[in-house]
């Protein structure tokens, strides 16, 4: 079972109710694919750690091969190649990777080599196994680092959960592109909404079923509990905001391991998930 | 026009809440949100009428004729994004996994894949006294670095004349970021005092040094943890970044964001606190403070 944890709008809990979901369970993976900005791993404090060096490939042109006639430059969709003092360039951070200059090269001068962009650490903490993609700063696309960080489900039998990057662009697509359902964490604001309603279109594209956990609440907020009512989305919780989850959140703690109410809060979540993925 | 961008690397920290007050306190007659992922400045910017709208296409789309189709397979295993799909010898793309590459035509012996403009999002202008740029990525869509790109150039080609252009830039440190940063002439980060907001802090911070674009910080509910809040002002002390400002954890906050409006006329701390960091920002602008 694979479950994603998306919200559109960021700092709305996404890492919270992951961290906490798979720490709640008896045994879980827990993958951050929020590769730009990647906080799970400062919860678990993964022990047993190993790094793996995710890589894409870069065209090299042979200048002794190469002829100039620029047919790689022309063939570049995403203008990553530049024609200078008679040879080909390219500019690493626009480059897709996609290989289409070394294949339209007519004198085999185009060769790739791998560019690391970033790491995919694993380790444990407790009964939770995390799997943490990390960008390297300046690196412009984490989606290579998604995939890699999402393979290592493949090799576990664990339930896994997935913690999603903000927004509602490629990245998440490509975090949820695996989930059998998606828990999708609101804030109980303007802003909240507004990114909620994104991301459950997001998710209603995908046809994939999901589930609201109202975070942060202060009192209710009327305009969110309406929009799920109308567009029939179940809320699985709503979990108030205190000064003792933020302060616990602030020093980077697990809210489950330190604090019963909240593992039973987790568990009866975690179950309520169970059922719906069954259904 | 001297260009501000509020970032923050982590999500929720205050961003949107953080520009939408110097907005108002600057009476700005130039800003912009390039967030395009998950806007959220139009909500609470004051603006009526309706802004002037247009496609955004972001890169090609491959379609494969099925006609023309002769099922060798040859564009399933040259894609490198998993974008091809095959089903009983019939393929077809997956539009959101393809990159628009054209490999796939190019390999494709029956010239059965054509590449067509793909709408990867709407782009906003609201102009008159005050010019207000934003766009919307539509679903599951790459290219953001892009669009905002478009959105900067946008606000560029319409501004009046004018001191200081406000930028809402969105979470991460990845590819909207950077062509966020681009350009500008200071990055406000707004930070929280827990370590995930630390993390990030040095992470975008790193972002913009690769950038060569000078930043600032501030701490937003601050005394939310009072003790990382100090550790954000020593690190920013050894690193030689200058720290203007302390924003206290104020209610306030989202209840003027859910009424629609800022926080800068409602006079309370975290307003106030948000004044003095504007006026910090101003000095580092070398831009006279407002009235």
């Amino acid at each position: 079972m694979k479950i994603a944890v998306l919200s559109g709008k960021g700092g709305t809990g996404k890492t919270f109710v992951s961290v906490n979901l798979a720490a709640a369970a008896s045994s879980s993976l827990y993958i951050d694919c929020d590769v730009e900005e990647p906080n799970g791993r400062l919860f678990f404090r993964p022990e047993h750690r190993n790094e793996e060096t995710i890589s894409v490939l870069l065209p090299v042109f042979d200048g002794a091969l190469c002829d100039g006639c620029r047919k790689c430059v022309d063939f570049c969709k995403f203008n990553a190649l530049v024609y200078i003092k008679e040879k080909p360039m390219v500019f690493p951070g626009i480059c897709h990777s996609c290989g289409g200059c070394a294949l339209v090269c007519p004198r085999g001068a185009v060769s790739e080599t791998p560019r690391p962009i970033g790491v995919v650490e694993a380790g444990t903490s407790g009964n939770t196994a995390v799997v943490t993609g990390v960008l390297e700063p300046g690196e412009i696309s984490g989606v290579p680092l998604i995939r890699a960080a999402l393979a290592k489900a493949s090799e576990s039998d664990r339930p896994v959960v997935i913690d999603c990057p903000p927004g509602s662009g490629c990245a998440v697509l490509e975090s949820v592109s695996e989930a059998d359902y998606c828990v999708l964490v609101a804030e109980p604001t303007a802003f909240g909404l507004h990114n909620f309603a994104m991301v459950l279109e997001l998710v209603n594209l995908l046809g994939k079923p999901c589930g609201v956990v109202i975070n942060k609440t202060e009192g209710p907020y009327r305009e969110l509990e309406e929009y799920c009512a109308e567009h029939h989305v179940n809320i699985l919780c709503r979990i108030p905001y205190s000064t003792e989850l933020a302060t616990l959140g602030a020093k980077a703690l697990i809210a489950v391991r330190e604090n019963e109410e909240m593992a039973a809060v987790f568990r009866r979540l975690s179950d309520k998930i169970e059922k719906e993925v069954r259904r | 026009m001297k260009k501000l961008l509020i970032l923050s690397g982590k999500g929720g920290t205050g961003k949107t809440t953080a520009a939408a007050a110097l907005i108002d306190f600057l009476k700005a007659r130039a800003f912009a949100d390039c967030d395009v992922d998950a806007p959220n400045l139009h909500l609470v910017a004051g603006l009526t009428g309706t802004p002037r709208t247009s496609e955004y296409y972001g890169s090609q789309k491959a379609r494969i004729d099925p006609e023309k189709c002769t099922g060798c397979g040859a564009c399933f295993d040259h894609c490198r994004f998993q974008a091809i799909e095959k089903n009983d010898n019939v393929y077809r793309v997956n539009e959101y996994a393809c990159e628009g590459c054209g490999v796939c035509a190019y390999v494709c012996p029956a010239q059965a894949v054509e590449l067509v403009d793909d709408v990867s999002g709407i782009q906003m202008l609201y102009t008159g006294k005050r010019v207000f740029s934003t766009a919307q990525l539509k679903m599951g869509r790459g290219n953001s670095g892009k669009l905002v790109s478009e959105v900067k150039a946008a606000l560029n080609d319409h501004a009046p004349e004018t001191d200081v252009a406000v930028i809402d830039g969105s979470p991460g440190i990845g590819c909207p970021v950077i062509a966020s940063v681009t350009g500008v002439d200071l990055v406000l980060i707004v930070s929280e005092p827990s370590l995930s907001g630390i993390s990030d802090l040095k992470r975008i911070a790193a972002t913009a040094r690769t950038l060569n674009v000078p930043v600032a910080v501030c701490v937003n509910k601050f005394d939310l943890y009072e003790k990382n809040t100090e550790a954000i002002e020593t690190w920013c002390e050894e690193e030689g970044i200058p720290f203007v400002g302390r924003i206290p954890y104020d209610h306030c906050a989202s209840e003027a964001i859910n009424e629609g409006h800022s926080l800068a006329a409602t006079g309370c701390p975290a307003a106030l606190a948000l004044r003095n960091v504007l006026n910090e920002v101003l000095e580092l602008l070398e831009v006279p403070e407002c009235a």
